[in-house]
């Protein structure tokens, strides 16, 4: 804001030529940051694929024990949920704020309805013993490596949910700030940006459906 | 100038794409299908990753300089499952 007037704030930085040359640098930048966040979640992807390969009926038999119920619902939430903040960000680069702030409502409270249902699945599986630890118990061949496939589960769906409670945060600031600041008038990038972090976590998910839910359904 | 930005429509028409797929995939798991038990649903899986990226991610509009970067982190995540994986699969051979 180092040029902003009383007229007409400017959003361009000092360091960049013009506008375009700004918002593909922020663009970059958000690439860049989604491409660690692969890698991140890429070494979980890895010891889930290394496991699977070592007890691929463990891992069959322990899938058959999730609740594709709602993994199934949660995943048609966040396409959903995806396709209202491709929706978000286009209104954002037409400068209709009013119109942003409530598709961001609608994106934030899928994702809370994404969280929600996980919730009950989690519970549901607690009370099942596929926690793992002290009280997991399950009616399996290799009970000790049904019981690895259920480690990964919760490591990789718990950080996944911790990044769709990010999201949820983040949008729902980003909506009250269309809806009672000018913040996005003019200046559509950071809700571009959000929309990027969001279709990630999306992204992330499409890839765990089936690796969690789908590994022995039939037969 | 190449357009930077879909028409609304394609948004509306990737969700529903998207959600096919996701019906497909669950349908298909329910059938046997031998090793392709295990490959269609990665084969889906890439398939609606890249729809998102391309098309709610407005990859397929974006300048090359974003899909070097866009395609650097499945790059280095290919290097981490290939050599990881070569010695994982590779340690029964005598």
């Amino acid at each position: 804001m180092s040029s902003a007037t009383t007229t007409a704030p400017s959003h361009l930085e000092h360091q960049f030529d013009d506008a375009q040359q700004q918002r593909d640098a922020a663009t970059t930048g958000m690439w860049l940051f989604l491409a660690t966040e692969v890698l991140f979640f890429g070494g979980m992807f890895l010891g889930y694929t290394a496991y699977r390969i070592y007890y691929p009926r463990a891992f069959a038999e322990a899938s058959r024990h999730t609740l594709i119920a709602f993994g199934g619902t949660n995943t048609a939430v966040l396409v959903i949920s995806s396709t209202v903040m491709a929706f978000a960000v286009r209104a954002a680069r037409e400068n209709r704020q009013r119109i942003v702030a409530t598709l961001l409502w609608i994106t934030a409270s899928l994702g809370m309805v994404f969280l929600v249902i996980k919730g009950c699945e989690y519970a549901k599986e607690i009370s099942e013993h596929l926690l793992p630890g002290r009280s997991f118990h399950i009616e399996a061949s290799d009970p000790r490596h049904a019981e690895m496939f259920f480690y990964l589960y919760w490591l990789m769906t718990g950080i996944h949910a911790l990044h769709v409670t990010i999201g949820v945060v983040l949008i729902t600031i980003f909506a009250f700030r269309a809806w009672i600041t000018d913040a996005f008038r003019n200046h559509d990038t950071p809700v571009d940006l959000l929309g990027l972090y969001w279709h990630f976590v999306d992204i992330v998910w499409v890839f765990l459906f089936p690796l969690i839910y789908l590994v022995n359904r039939h037969g | 100038m190449k357009r930077t930005f879909p028409i609304a429509g394609t948004y509306v028409i990737n969700g529903i794409a998207l959600l096919c797929l996701l019906a497909l995939t669950i349908f298909a798991a329910y059938v046997k299908l031998g090793p392709f038990n295990t490959v269609i649903p990665l084969l889906i899986a890439l398939a609606k990753g890249a729809l998102i990226a391309l098309f709610f991610m407005h990859l397929r509009y974006s300048k090359p300089l974003m899909w070097v970067f866009a395609s650097a982190g499945v790059f280095w995540l290919g290097i981490l499952l290939v050599l990881a994986l070569g010695d994982y699969l590779t340690r029964g051979w005598r």
